[in-house]
């Protein structure tokens, strides 16, 4: 009787474990095997056709995605990792570092269409009604969170010894902390930021009523922009065979740009990027 | 090699040339903590934003907005979304969304927990770090791909085959009506979702259980346990808060998803009994709708659906990461 209530309970587990495993693998294969047959040069070389008409690419959307991530990098790194600087190395323990890491964490799970109405109502107005920049201040503020959560657990990695050594030789603590901690740590804050970097760049919800879109080449700040997971929901939603095909190709682009990120963050971090310091 | 008494002093020498270190170490923290601040700034933010632009709407309606409907003149049947007259009931939109989560977890939970029991209890080493990894992957993928895939395989999917099947044979429950022909509708946004949420359920999961002490899974099996009973006894019994976390963290997730939920919903405000009917939710009227909204009432009404979205998640999460953290104090922080 135990022996079978053991047995059956083994047999669940292993069974959700394969009904979690397969739609990934349906949703993969699928996507390369539509993405694939759709991709061609001229996906990466023109802009889009008029509506109903057959051919024609998603260059401006590459590049609007280009400019819209390096402008909420613009934003978010730099506040991000200074947040991750002052809850390891300043506010370790304080009434206010838990409160800051809290709060992150929480905001972390606010939804990203929030973010969009919130600036929205803060950039967007008559004078400028859509725009590049309000898009990357949406996709920036949504960085932030995260950033700074990966920097204090890497800058947690380095050893107390490495910030006393430095200490001890009568270097000032700013420097202590950016040329030996953050240093030592860099591989790792790196590898955090291109994790957020792949979340915000899938990022379609915040958009839609942002950078809007635009079917032209666009790289003003004050004008709408293109973006790859703003052309994907267009075209998915669209009547037309032929921008249901492109839609998976930029799907495939865009999940190939991701996963590529992850991977690379999961192989640094499981070599152990802090084997020379410790 | 140089002496190092000549070197340390090189250093000193070298760092007393940049001036006053104490003026300098004062600033940069306090640059440092004017950075970590911004998070509080970021959420005061969105929240002074929000009423900001949705007083409009608040003035008009107050609490009704989430509660009221109205009767169309024509058809005498009830409606609540219709922004060219001025109604707005934000009504089936939460019934949306929480129809739509509460599915998504019924599917999601017990399959997440069953994969953390697998991941943490019974796979082989080898299989750990790849089925892990996969898992992770699941978690990367943007929403509006779950989107994709959810239009083109799934919906003709449940369309073709499953709704069918539900109807047959649970047509009598009154949950599943065949009067959507297409397929679109709370049963495909619950399937999608729960795809979307797994991972992070299992994940965490997988962390609570990782943080109780190995000694408690010997003591059990000491007193002559079967492996099952181990886990039962030893393992998730103790875990139990931080898995009841891990679902509320879920449930977070899938009440502010967008635009999967969107893509597949079928967006029509409405409220019915059938799983299988068409509906929208808090976050699907607002991506379709907000870039053209009719009138600034009819914002403001989006505005506020989102300002409810909002508080209705901080509360979520606030809760979810204090059951999580009164289990793995004291394990490493991750984050998801």
């Amino acid at each position: 009787m135990r022996t079978g209530v053991d047995g059956l309970a083994t047999s669940l587990a292993v069974l959700s474990t394969v009904l979690v495993v397969v739609p990934l693998v349906a949703i993969f294969a699928y996507l390369i095997y539509k993405g694939a047959s759709s991709l061609n040069i001229s996906f990466f070389t023109q802009i889009p056709k008029p509506e109903g008409e057959l051919g024609g690419g998603m260059a401006n959307a590459i590049v609007g995605s280009g400019v819209l991530l390096g402008l909420a990098s613009l934003i978010g790194v730099p506040i991000g990792i200074s947040g991750g600087i002052f809850l390891a190395e300043f506010g370790r323990g304080t009434k206010l570092a838990n409160a800051v890491r809290f709060t992150a964490d929480v905001l972390n799970g606010v939804p990203s269409i929030v973010m969009g109405i919130a600036v929205y109502a803060l950039i967007v107005t008559p004078r400028m009604p859509f725009s590049a920049l309000s898009g990357g201040v949406a996709l920036g503020i949504m960085m932030i969170p995260t950033v700074t959560r990966t920097t204090e657990e890497m800058l947690l990695m380095v050893p107390h010894a490495v910030r006393e050594a430095a200490l001890a030789l009568g270097v000032p603590n700013w420097r202590s902390v950016l040329s030996i901690t953050v240093r030592t740590a860099s591989p790792g804050i790196i590898t955090g930021c291109m994790l957020a970097f792949a979340r915000v760049a899938g990022e379609t919800a915040p958009l839609i009523f942002t950078a809007f879109g635009n079917s032209n080449w666009s790289v003003a700040l004050n004008q709408p922009i293109s973006a790859l997971p703003l052309e994907i929901y267009r075209y998915a939603i669209s009547p037309y065979d032929d921008q249901h095909r492109q839609a998976w190709a930029a799907a495939l682009v865009l999940v190939v740009l991701i996963v590529a990120a992850v991977s690379l963050v999961r192989f640094v971090t499981s070599r152990g990027t802090l084997k020379g310091a410790s | 090699m140089q002496p190092p008494v000549a070197e340390v002093s090189a250093i000193r020498g070298f760092l007393l040339s940049r001036g006053n270190s104490a003026i300098a170490d004062r600033g940069f923290r306090w640059l440092m903590v004017f950075c970590a601040l911004t998070i509080f700034g970021i959420v005061v933010l969105i929240a002074t934003e929000l009423v900001r632009s949705s007083h409009l709407t608040w003035a008009r309606f107050g609490f009704r907005f989430f509660f009221s409907e109205f009767v169309n003149p024509d058809t005498k049947l009830p409606m609540y979304w219709d922004p060219v007259n001025g109604h707005f009931s934000a009504l089936p939109f939460v019934f949306g969304t929480l129809v739509s989560s509460f599915l998504s977890l019924l599917l999601a939970v017990p399959l997440a927990i069953g994969l953390a029991v697998f991941l943490t209890e019974m796979c082989p080493r080898w299989l750990r770090g790849p089925l892990a990894f996969v898992t992770e992957l699941l978690a990367a993928i943007p929403s509006v791909i779950y989107g994709l895939w959810a239009m083109f395989v799934l919906v003709p999917l449940l369309r073709d085959y499953v709704n069918p099947t539900l109807v047959k044979l649970l047509g009598w429950t009154g949950f599943f009506n065949d009067d959507n022909p297409t397929g679109l509708g709370f049963l495909a946004a619950g399937v999608i979702l729960a795809i979307m949420i797994l991972p992070i359920i299992s994940s965490l999961t997988r962390e609570v259980m990782n943080a109780v002490p190995g000694s408690q899974r010997e003591a059990v099996l000491a007193l002559g346990a079967t492996r099952w009973e181990m886990i039962r006894v030893g393992v998730l019994r103790n875990a139990r808060i931080g898995i009841v976390g891990a679902i509320i963290l879920g449930l977070g997730r899938a009440l502010g998803e967008t635009m999967a939920v969107t893509m597949v919903i079928g967006n029509t405000p409405q409220i019915q009994r059938s799983l299988l009917a068409s509906g929208a939710s808090m976050a699907s009227v607002i991506a379709n709708e907000y870039a053209e909204a009719a009138n600034d009432l009819h914002l403001s009404a989006l505005t506020e659906i989102g300002l409810a979205l909002f508080i209705v998640t901080i509360i979520v999460n606030a809760l979810a990461r204090l059951l999580v953290w009164a289990v793995t104090r004291g394990a490493p922080a991750q984050v998801h």
